[in-house]
């Protein structure tokens, strides 16, 4: 017998917000489950639904309650989660594993160039040192993973992923840096990042940079490029290649490719 | 014909703002919008606008403009702002008819926080992300994704500039009294005498406030069991507990998700009286349940569209005091015709 999931906690943000909380650690099963009910609520069109936000172990939902009552909101929530365990159910008396979210395997693979080390990574060396790595090392095993992006917060586009491997699992700097160069790729503990066009502050150990911009509101029709549930893959690249992905990029061009999903 | 504001003098921190930026939540953009939605609305109806419409929001000071190239009809609400037409003192909460050349100066505020210029007809700015909300710290929205400063020249959308109308005196919003709350969503990782603490303490405003947050003075909040959790969304108005245990008020440009425990939430309808408390200010805390929180946002509704339906068209064009022209109206005209 399968142990069932725990039903999620259904925990009030005023009279205009309900975070609904699968778990209280990072988990990948966890995140599938806040993406999966984000999508269902979604689909719903519920008028008066202003925000979903999938974050790490929760979703939030925020809503204008004269045009949405809170114990309507509360029961569609309750009703799609019934359905989504009963499928998960479901899954599990046939012994299968799938993941329970209809719409992960369709999502995309991004594959994000990345110019390691230098001035563009400044904490490469140091990090693979801490692991008794060399650089490369580092970088082999940094761009063999496939991400999960966890949620988008923080500042605009700031992509939070899971997976990375446990051999590059280093803690946070003591000392948050008050500004980190634009389009970072970095590591924090067991998460990795890839940071938007922006200078945000930040204690993560900073490997690498992408030309990608994750964010950028000029962008035509796409202001942003990833999603919480989307995956990523990093790809080195030369400093010459960097350089041209990066004029691409500042004319509009989006130069993270789309896999074509597992 | 239209009319550009020309700033002469900008302001502590003047920003375009509408009702805000809704959707994008999830991929790190803050709401932004106006912090006393009651006040803008209020100045878009004294010039005829939808109420959303996007308003010059003013913060402790306001600004000093020139009107170039037309009529313009501007209202002024929201925080005690002295505002002087041409030199001359005029009222607040009301509507102004400007003239090419006339010049419009905003003081300092003698009471709240944040005043609004509305313009009738609206800003001419493009919105970004489907909102003219300006939000500084990612440089979007807005006039140029930023504050305004001496120079710019802010288009006001080509309308019919209408008439000069104001807010009766007893019918401007109060921003007195306690705060109420609902608890949670992790008042969990707070101790029972954590929260005592929280709702019968007094606290007061410091000032590291801004559209970001509030961070408030005051007995520290007793945590549960540590004062991390994995980071998760926060709306307008969560209230963070961070480590020193001294509460901090997320507000319109917080960031979107962050890893403190939020031991409650600010209903809607009291937004804007936490926005409009000043540096030094006190705060108290009430909880209420959600079913009372949405009564208040009900009960806020209507006392602000009765509020609304108060305004009047006011009998003389501030423009035109001087005592020419007022001995040479017809007195009983003018009062008639603010009746009508």
């Amino acid at each position: 017998m399968i142990e069932g999931w725990a039903p999620p906690r259904l925990l009030d943000a005023g009279d205009g917000g309900l975070v609904v909380e699968f778990g209280d650690d990072v988990d990948e099963g966890v995140n599938m489950r806040v993406v999966a009910l984000g999508s269902a609520i979604e689909a719903l069109g519920l008028a008066g639904l202003k925000e979903v936000v999938p974050t790490y172990r929760s979703l939030l939902l925020v809503y204008d309650p004269l045009t949405l009552a809170p114990d309507r909101l509360r029961a569609e929530v309750g009703a799609l989660q019934a359905r989504a365990s009963q499928r998960e159910d479901n899954c599990a008396a046939l012994g299968s594993s799938a993941v329970p979210e209809r719409t992960d395997e369709s999502r995309a693979i991004w594959r994000v160039p990345v110019l390691y080390g230098g001035e563009h990574g400044v904490d490469l060396d140091h990090v693979a040192a801490l692991h008794d790595l060399s650089s490369d090392e580092a970088i082999a095993l940094h761009s063999s993973a496939i991400y999960r992006v966890h949620m988008i917060g923080f500042a605009p586009g700031f992509a939070y992923l899971g997976g990375l491997p446990e051999a590059l699992h280093t803690s946070r700097r003591a000392d948050p840096r008050p500004r980190t160069p634009p389009r970072s790729v970095s590591i924090g503990g067991r998460q990795a990042a890839v940071s938007p066009p922006l200078e945000v502050p930040s204690g993560w150990r900073l490997l690498g940079q992408t030309p990608v911009r994750s964010y950028d509101p000029t962008r035509n029709g796409r202001p942003f490029l990833f999603e919480a549930g989307d995956r990523i893959r990093f790809e080195p690249i030369s400093a010459r290649e960097y350089e041209r992905l990066c004029r691409a990029a500042e004319a509009g061009e989006i130069v993270a490719e789309r896999e074509a999903a597992l | 014909m239209s009319a550009d504001l020309v700033i002469a003098r900008p302001g502590l921190s003047s920003t375009l703002q509408d009702f805000g930026r809704f959707g994008y939540q999830r991929f790190g953009i803050s709401g932004s919008g106006a912090m006393d939605v009651v006040a803008m609305r209020i100045a878009n109806r004294l010039v005829g606008n939808a109420p959303g419409a996007a308003a010059i929001e003013m913060t402790m000071t306001g600004f000093s403009a020139t009107v170039a190239g037309g009529d313009c009809l501007l209202a002024v609400a929201g925080a005690e702002m002295p505002v002087a037409i041409n030199g001359r003192r005029a009222e607040g909460w009301r509507s102004f008819l400007l003239h090419d050349g006339d010049r419009i100066e905003i003081g300092a505020a003698a009471a709240g926080v944040y005043a609004y210029v509305a313009a009738a007809g609206g800003f001419a700015v493009a919105p970004t992300l489907g909102s003219q909300s300006t939000h500084s710290r990612s440089g979007i929205g807005g006039f140029e994704g930023r504050a305004l400063r001496t120079g710019d020249r802010l288009p006001v959308v080509g309308a019919s500039a209408g008439d000069e109308c104001s807010l009766p005196a007893d019918r401007r919003p109060r921003y007195d009294g306690p705060i109420r709350v609902v608890r949670g969503p992790q008042d969990d990782k707070f101790t029972p005498a954590g929260i005592a603490t929280f709702l019968n303490s007094g606290y007061s405003i410091t000032n590291r406030t801004d559209r970001m947050g509030a961070q408030l003075e005051g007995p520290a909040i007793e945590h549960a069991d540590g004062f991390n959790i994995v980071s998760d969304g926060i709306v307008n108005g969560s209230i963070q507990v961070p480590g020193n245990g001294r509460p901090l008020v997320l507000l319109a440009d917080r960031q979107t998700t962050g890893g403190y425990p939020k031991i409650a939430t600010i209903i809607g309808a009291d937004l804007p009286k936490i926005a409009q408390r000043r540096p030094g200010e006190a705060v108290r805390f009430v909880a209420v349940n959600v079913a009372e929180a949405v009564e208040a946002a009900r009960e806020r509704e209507r006392a602000l569209e009765a509020a609304l339906d108060s305004i009047r068209r006011v009998a003389f064009a501030a423009s035109d005091l001087s005592a020419e022209r007022l001995l040479s109206v017809n007195l009983i005209a003018g009062v008639c015709s603010a009746l009508d």
